[in-house]
């Protein structure tokens, strides 16, 4: 009882603690050009600038799993194009920030379109090639100074304020930085944030939840981008000179370092991380000399040192650390559901018509015929199982019908559609929704948002949206879907539960449930019933047999037998990728050739 | 370009993708086996070409006191991890393995470092060089074994300031040309070739050669292969991934030295050489996908080829 009474309390003190902390924050911010030195204000909007840089690094790695080291090469672009504008072309600072913008979008969107299809370690050379081809260019156009630079830029005016001093400055550059966050928070919470948590989880996972991983790792590529371009004008700006050298292969790495050491998991690492490399090594530079010790060749010795013990001490960076102390996020308010209320399906095709058609389907690896001309055809609102010996192809068949793996021979019809030349990414669309056999769930997300990304082609919420949370009556729709499809598989008691906690079992009944938010004609599942307890199969039973009633179609693989048999319509059985018999269960039972497969020869 | 400059680049991108090919297999033998992009790897073969030229020059190599401090390190650290385990049995195993035999070549240096013939000279060289690739992956990788790659990438990117530091606190700032073992040059089909140029690539045939064999036929060599292809698998039949990794880092590493001393005498080497020199090598893995060595050796091939005939476009004196 006193549990119960006690947890809305710790519940609001955090809220409390959170909102005090964030007060704190932004009064110390506010007071720090009035109690600290001009040097180390401009030290910490050096620090701010990177942090910029670092964040959209942090994006793209982070979230996105791709690895740049071309950030401080766009920064380069960014302060070159603004520097341009209102040096030469006379223009003021902030049309200089446009002009920043556009350029580094349209070189970061056509080298993005060039080289992310790519896949493995080819990125990570790219930028690094840019990072070294802009450098060299900087240095030899002598219009833009060559490689002493551009000096004398005009300072950006606020409101008719120049901010020509560190102290003024600062504003600027940490209300950008504070803005950028929140923003790239909102961003990483919102639908597109989820694709992008999808896609961390591999192609095929994005792929079969209807996001395109071209279009996601473009759209981080440009955006990391721009976060960079509008470091390079500040840092343009607030220096008021520029050389090829504050923008090289060095800077470029060094951005990547902070990102790294501040801990790519979240996006206060970034500033974390750019705070602990600028002020570490000016802390180093200060030191080293009062202790006798030759600052120039050694510090670059103890900096390196001193940021592979850190990383030793906390592998994934500083931020897990410094999250440790922070109060966790008050609780978040749930839908509520009505006692009678059930998630309902409005795309359900008529009574034994063909949902699915496969004629004579095949797969070869090689010489191997994974799958050897396969033909079945599925009625709607039925269960249909494939079962077979490990080997016989059952997977390799979802993967075909699903779209992840393209026929060697045959065709899918799906609605009367063939589905060849589809992309994998549209099929969620057109209402076939799927689980793996491996179970593909992103472990550090709650039940309730990994359930939302099966809802992901359903909702509209693009990059801006999610950015300046315009998304939230979106949100609140789906978020009550996913709640409805939480409680389909009995799971809607703690949803804000983390995936990764769960037993394997009921992953597999998550996986369910995220499939059913995608409101789908078919739902293929891939060993639903593996590893849950008597009781589970019982009610997963219950579940696939409602949702039949409830118009579905399932098409699902499975290893027990006692389960496919109750509950299947129709039974294919599958040997070394062909088709051994088909019938209903009774017939499958009786089959002398079935037997045989399962059990080996009578001899 | 007439045939006659075509065949003299051709040789010089044969030359240079020799190198890179040997430097490829290192970055795939360390990446298939540990998952690090090793990316300090070309600071060993500044290394490498450094101390050559200081014994060659009358004087103690910088690296002695490299590898003597990084074994009196690793040694602590495998020994305190041996206690805290309660394995004490196992320490003066330890103590062979990360202090005395790295610390021969040491002792070996300070002892005869005024009586060496040039063999023995690039001999000594090598014995220098080869322990450091396993002493750091003891010090700096294992303690985060489990880490992601980009931790790994990062911290080996911050490995070449740290060497290349050392380098210069040690060795100076000067770039350094080494003497050279072969000069002159061959007639063949109607080209003159430079030996040098005959050396790097049979040095570079005979490795690949030579690893190709290793990886196939012996016991190491299969084991190394089989960590690759899935370590936790590997571990469950008895393969020591940790063993393997040392392994790996070692052979590594005598591939570094073997390297530094063949391009000492052509390019001027600087402390920090390294991080060019490697990205090359690291561009020509990528070329070949990064798992397998033969495409690697192809990859390194065609950036030595890209290399000999951009860079003829390019400068002025075509």
């Amino acid at each position: 009882m006193t549990m119960f009474s006690t947890a809305p309390i710790t519940l609001s003190h955090a809220h409390l603690m959170r909102t005090t902390l964030i007060l704190a924050g932004t009064a110390t911010l506010l007071a720090m050009p009035f109690a600290i030195s001009s040097f180390s204000i401009s030290l910490l909007n050096l620090v701010g600038i990177y942090a910029l840089a670092a964040l959209g690094l942090t994006l793209i790695t982070g979230s996105g799993g791709v690895t740049s080291f071309a950030q401080a090469a766009f920064m380069g672009i960014g302060a070159y194009a603004s520097a341009y504008m209102t040096l030469r072309l006379g223009l003021g600072a902030w049309i200089g920030l446009g002009a920043a913008l556009l350029v580094v979008g349209a070189c970061a969107a056509l080298m993005g379109a060039v080289t992310l299809h790519l896949g493995g370690h080819y990125l990570p050379i790219t930028t690094l090639a840019w990072a070294v081809a802009v450098y060299m260019v900087f240095g030899n156009l002598t219009d833009l100074g060559a490689h002493s630079g551009i000096g004398d830029i005009a300072p950006i005016s606020l409101f008719g304020l120049p901010l020509d001093r560190p102290d003024r400055a600062f504003y600027l550059v940490w209300a950008v930085l504070v803005l950028a966050l929140i923003g790239a928070s909102n961003l990483l919470s919102s639908r597109q944030g989820r694709a992008i948590s999808a896609l961390r989880g591999g192609a095929v996972l994005a792929q079969s939840l209807g996001v395109n991983p071209f279009r996601v790792r473009l759209l981080l590529f440009v955006l990391a981008a721009e976060l960079a371009a509008i470091a390079g004008w500040l840092f343009a700006h607030t220096q008021r000179f520029i050389s090829p050298s504050s923008f090289d292969l060095n800077v470029g790495l060094q951005i990547l370092l902070m990102s790294v050491l501040g801990g790519i998991g979240n996006v206060l690492g970034a500033v974390i991380g750019s705070a602990a490399v600028t002020l570490g090594r000016n802390a180093i530079q200060d030191l080293l000399p009062g202790l006798g010790l030759n600052a120039g060749t050694l510090e670059i010795i103890v900096f390196g040192i001193v940021f592979i013990l850190l990383l030793h001490y906390s592998p994934r960076g500083l931020s897990p650390l410094i999250e440790a102390l922070l109060p966790t996020r008050s609780g978040e308010t749930l839908p509520t559901i009505g006692q009678d209320e059930r998630l309902a399906f409005s795309r359900t095709t008529d009574r034994d018509a063909p949902v699915l058609a496969v004629r004579g389907l095949g797969k070869r690896f090689g010489g191997l015929a994974a799958v050897d001309d396969l033909s079945f055809e599925m009625r709607a609102r039925s269960i249909t199982a494939l079962i077979g010996p490990n080997g016989a192809g059952k997977s390799t068949t979802f993967d075909l019908i699903s779209g992840l793996k393209i026929p060697s021979s045959g065709t899918v019809l799906f609605l009367g559609e063939p589905t060849r030349g589809k992309p994998a990414h549209t099929m969620i669309g057109s209402g076939l929704s799927r689980t793996f056999q491996h179970v593909k769930l992103r472990p550090k997300v709650t039940l309730l948002e990994n359930v939302m990304m099966g809802a992901h082609w359903r909702m509209k919420a693009g990059l801006f949206a999610g950015l300046l949370r315009l998304d939230r009556r979106e949100e609140r729709e789906f978020r009550r879907v996913a709640m409805l499809a939480l409680k389909e598989i009995g799971m809607d008691e703690d949803p804000l539960a983390l995936a990764g906690n769960l037993p394997l079992g009921p992953q597999r009944l998550l996986e369910i449930a995220r499939a059913l938010a995608s409101d789908p004609v078919l739902i293929i599942l891939d060993e639903p019933a593996a590893g849950l307890r008597s009781q589970e199969k019982q009610a997963l039973a219950k579940l696939l047999r409602h949702l039949r009633s409830e118009g579905l179609s399932i098409l699902m693989v499975e290893h027990d037998m006692e389960f496919v048999m109750g509950l299947a319509d129709d039974i294919v059985v599958l040997d070394f990728g062909r088709r051994l018999a088909l019938g209903k269960p009774a017939e499958i039972r009786n089959n002398p050739r079935v037997q045989e497969a399962y059990l080996g020869g009578a001899e | 370009m007439d045939l006659q400059i075509a065949a003299i680049l051709l040789q010089d991108g044969m030359a240079n993708g020799a190198i890179y090919t040997m430097l490829a297999l290192g970055f795939v033998l360390v990446f298939t086996t540990t998952r690090i992009i090793f990316a300090s790897y070309g600071d060993l073969i500044a290394l490498s070409a450094l101390t050559l030229h200081a014994l060659q020059n009358g004087r103690l190599p910088g690296t002695v006191s490299l590898v003597a401090i990084l074994a009196v390190f690793a040694t602590t650290v495998e020994c305190w991890s041996l206690m805290r385990a309660g394995k004490l049995r196992r320490v003066p195993r330890a103590i062979l393995i990360w202090l005395i035999i790295p610390v021969l070549p040491v002792a070996g240096c300070l002892l005869l470092q005024d009586h060496l013939s040039h063999a023995a000279q690039i001999a000594l060289t090598v014995a220098l060089v080869m322990p450091i690739a396993p002493l750091l992956y003891r010090l700096v990788f294992q303690p985060i074994e489990r880490a992601s790659t980009l931790t790994l990438l990062i911290v080996a990117l911050v490995l070449h300031y740290v060497i290349a530091g050392f380098a210069l606190l040690t060795f100076g700032a000067e770039g350094v040309r080494t003497a050279g073992a072969v000069s002159g040059s061959v007639e063949l089909l109607g080209v003159s070739v430079g030996l040098q140029v005959v050396a790097f690539v049979s040095v570079a045939a005979l490795f690949s050669t030579g690893l190709a064999l290793f990886f196939r036929f012996t016991m190491a060599g299969k084991a190394l292969r089989a960590t690759a292809y899935n370590s936790a698998g590997a571990s469950l039949v008895g393969i020591s991934t940790r063993g393997s990794a040392v392994f790996a880092f070692l052979l590594a590493g005598v591939i570094a030295a073997i390297v530094g001393i063949l391009i000492g005498p052509t390019i001027t080497i600087y402390y920090d050489s390294g991080l060019m020199i490697g990205l090359k090598g690291f561009v020509g893995a990528v070329l070949g996908g990064f798992v397998s060595y033969p495409l690697a050796a192809l990859g390194s091939v065609i950036v030595g080829l890209v290399e000999a005939y951009a860079s003829f476009f390019a400068s002025l004196f075509k």
